[in-house]
């Protein structure tokens, strides 16, 4: 009988953590990136993040002023940009949640060493994404009536629309992850407080660490709670996505109206997730040092994971083709053989940058030399942040362009304010990243600490079992229930 | 209120809060866990910085209660959701859009859904905040400055004054059996810590 995390050899398990890791270790490692001075590095990322970030401010407040007609959108693309970014930034916040819920509930061990880090970068995509539905209104300040509040037209929202479901989706999902997240912090909030040597700090994360004791009588409750929570996002994550899917699936507009949507959605969402996850972890774990606990193994999951989805996604653009040629409907084919493929299109060549990035560049993970190199892993995780993005920019404007009208055909540009509000939405969303990074426990400390195998209560028991058996005395006091649970193993 | 409390809200001299015994591995404090609640201690508690495999067995405890909380509120969000929409598109304003009827339920089930969900997370957290009784920043057991090891690389057990068993001699005489490599005496008053044995007591 060994430790139950112990690695299992025969099939080829190797230890989740570097040689030698130990408990004091992964304190260490991970709080000393909040307790030291930033590094020049982080200044200029900074520095460079929130100009962005003041940029999105004045291109927005622009907008406020002038109205959406500083925007390329016209007859007959109404939907363009906004919602592009709006769809890219929901899709990747979607990979937090799936390594924090649906990895737990599959008792994925290595999750722990990426949780912490795509649930934060989760919380701040959302809120890239929730800038664009609050701005593409038009009149900013009536965004409210998409709320069920009472308004002076004693009007309410129509909840048949898959306008107000993505309301109410996205929303919740904000909420949901955020306190998931919370959650996730507060045992290692209570590290940082035990650590910290200036009142102030000790103050400010003791606050935040709510008087957490370690209390096994507060673990019990508070594991309970991170699997309720882990059981009601696993079908928030699904939904989220789909309900999104549902704002395009439910009109009549061919290329939106089709049934695989939800599905195709939901697999790119967490593509592009774990593509920006891959993005910013190699940067963040070349610069901080944390490669002891976020070891090659965990990069190399994560391509396997952008492989499986990369092809699911690959599988539902050529769905689209054979249902569109299957139909039979004319719109349907002229829509995707001409429209979107045939290189006369106006839009082809934002099909074929979205075919090559998407579907043919993660490719290359079939092959475990790519697989575990982390310039091919880099590029190729840029060139599927880039590929997505095109995916709903072919989705939305090649659909739109040209209607069932051809008089009112058109060709979409987008003017400099789209370009600077959506570099400036890299800008807040980066801000809030190196904020994180700074302040904020970046590894889930006591998660990490939970799948050592010291962590494991027969650790010792069992390595000194082959000289003696001094622990034998122990178990004439154990509780039947421990005696039991002991001949079990 | 119990009788403990009572006196010392009448006394004036300090009163023991605690016992803390400090352990170095899982197995350890899993082992003194269970010693503990054999000997019958009821207030007794165990801080680790990772909840340890097979420690609510080992202390006695039941099941977590938080599922009971979450429910029943999730349950409202279910409804809560329903009767929204149902009285404000079918009955307060009925709107038509498309000919579909104003009370359509299946084009419900996306808010219902994730009004349960909504519901059910903020019952989970807030739920569980209320079983595990936080936010609270004051507790005797911050005035050992051995204790912030918990969240490091130690272990510990502590056994509370409250308990029906506690006993200033008796208890240390059962502590100093469990082989802690360091034991101390915390008392209420936020200042003193007893040092009662320390070093290494019996290591295997």
């Amino acid at each position: 009988m060994s430790s139950v995390n112990l690695p299992i050899k025969s099939i080829g398990e190797t230890p989740l953590t570097a040689e030698g890791t130990t408990f004091r270790s992964i304190t260490e490692t991970v709080s000393r990136v909040t307790e030291n001075p930033a590094p020049r590095g982080w200044w200029i990322a900074f520095l460079m993040a929130s100009s962005f970030l003041g940029i999105m401010t004045m291109a927005i407040g622009y907008l406020f002023w002038m109205g959406v007609g500083v925007w390329g959108n016209n007859a007959p693309v109404y939907w363009a940009w906004d919602i592009t970014n709006f769809v890219w930034w929901i899709g990747i916040g979607h990979a937090g949640t799936l390594i924090s819920a649906v990895l737990f509930l599959f008792r994925q061990k290595w999750r722990t060493a990426i949780n912490r880090f795509a649930e934060a970068m989760t919380i701040f995509a959302v809120i890239c994404a929730l800038v664009f539905p609050g701005i593409h209104v038009g009149r900013a300040w009536l965004a409210y009536y998409m709320f069920p509040l009472p308004n002076e037209m004693s009007i309410w929202p129509n909840f048949k629309s898959p306008l107000i479901w993505d309301i109410f989706a996205v929303s919740t999902y904000a909420t949901v992850s955020t306190l998931f997240w919370f959650v996730g912090l507060i045992p290692d909030l209570a590290t940082l407080r035990d650590r910290a040597k200036s009142p102030l700090r000790r103050k400010i994360y003791g606050a935040l660490a709510l008087g957490w004791r370690g209390s096994n009588r507060a673990w019990q409750n508070y594991e309970r709670a991170y699997l309720i929570l882990a059981a009601l996002s696993t079908p928030l994550v699904l939904s989220v996505h789909s309900v999104v899917s549902f704002d395009f699936a439910t009109s009549l507009i061919p290329g939106w109206h089709t049934t695989i949507f939800p599905p195709y959605f939901v697999a790119g969402a967490v593509f592009s997730g774990f593509a920006m996850v891959m993005t910013l972890m190699l940067v963040t774990r070349a610069v901080y040092g944390v490669r002891s606990i976020v070891m090659m193994k965990h990069l190399e999951l994560m391509n396997k994971i952008m492989l499986t989805t990369g092809s699911l996604v690959g599988y539902a653009y050529g769905m689209e083709f054979f249902i569109a040629w299957y139909s039979g409907d004319q719109y349907e084919q002229w829509l995707f053989f001409h429209n979107r493929a045939s290189l006369d299109g106006p839009f082809s060549w934002a099909y074929w940058i979205m075919i090559s990035c998407n579907v043919l560049s993660p490719q290359v993970f079939w092959f475990k030399k790519m697989r575990t190199s982390i310039p091919v892993m880099f590029v190729v995780s840029i060139l599927i942040n880039i590929g997505m993005w095109f995916e709903r920019f072919v989705i939305i404007v090649t659909s739109l362009h040209r209607d069932f009208l051809p008089s009112s055909w058109g060709y979409y540009k987008p003017t400099l304010i789209d370009i600077f509000t959506y570099l400036g939405t890299l800008g807040l969303f980066f801000t809030l990243f190196l904020l994180f990074i700074r302040w904020i426990p970046m590894v889930a400390i006591s998660e990490v600490k939970g799948v050592l195998p010291e962590a494991d209560p027969h650790h010792d028991a069992h390595a000194s079992h082959d000289e003696s058996h001094e622990d034998g005395h122990d178990e004439a006091v154990g509780t039947p229930a421990i005696v039991a649970a002991e001949a079990e193993e | 209120m119990s009788a403990p409390q009572k006196k010392r809200a009448a006394g004036r001299e300090k009163k023991p809060a605690l016992y803390l015994a400090e352990f170095n591995s899982a197995g350890e404090i899993l082992h003194a866990a269970q010693k503990t609640h054999a000997a019958g201690y009821k207030n007794f508690d165990t801080h680790t910085p990772f909840p340890v495999h097979g420690m609510d067995d080992a202390m006695g405890l039941s099941d977590s209660k938080l599922g009971l909380i979450v429910f029943p509120i999730g349950l409202m969000g279910t409804i809560g959701a329903f009767s929204m929409m149902m009285w404000m598109n079918g009955y307060d304003y009925p709107i038509v859009i498309g000919g579909k009827p104003p009370t359509s339920i299946p084009s419900m089930i996306p808010i219902m859904f994730e009004l349960t969900v909504l519901f059910s997370a903020f019952a989970t957290v807030f739920g569980m905040f209320h079983l595990n009784q936080i936010p609270r920043h004051h507790h005797p057991i911050f005035t050992s400055d051995r204790f912030a090891g918990f969240s490091d690389d130690k272990f510990f057990l502590s056994i509370e004054a409250e308990d029906p068993k506690f006993d200033v001699e008796k208890t240390k005489t059962f502590i100093a059996g469990l082989h802690a490599s360091h034991v101390e005496l915390v008392f209420d008053d936020d200042k003193t810590v007893e040092e009662v044995s320390s070093g290494h007591a019996e290591a295997h």
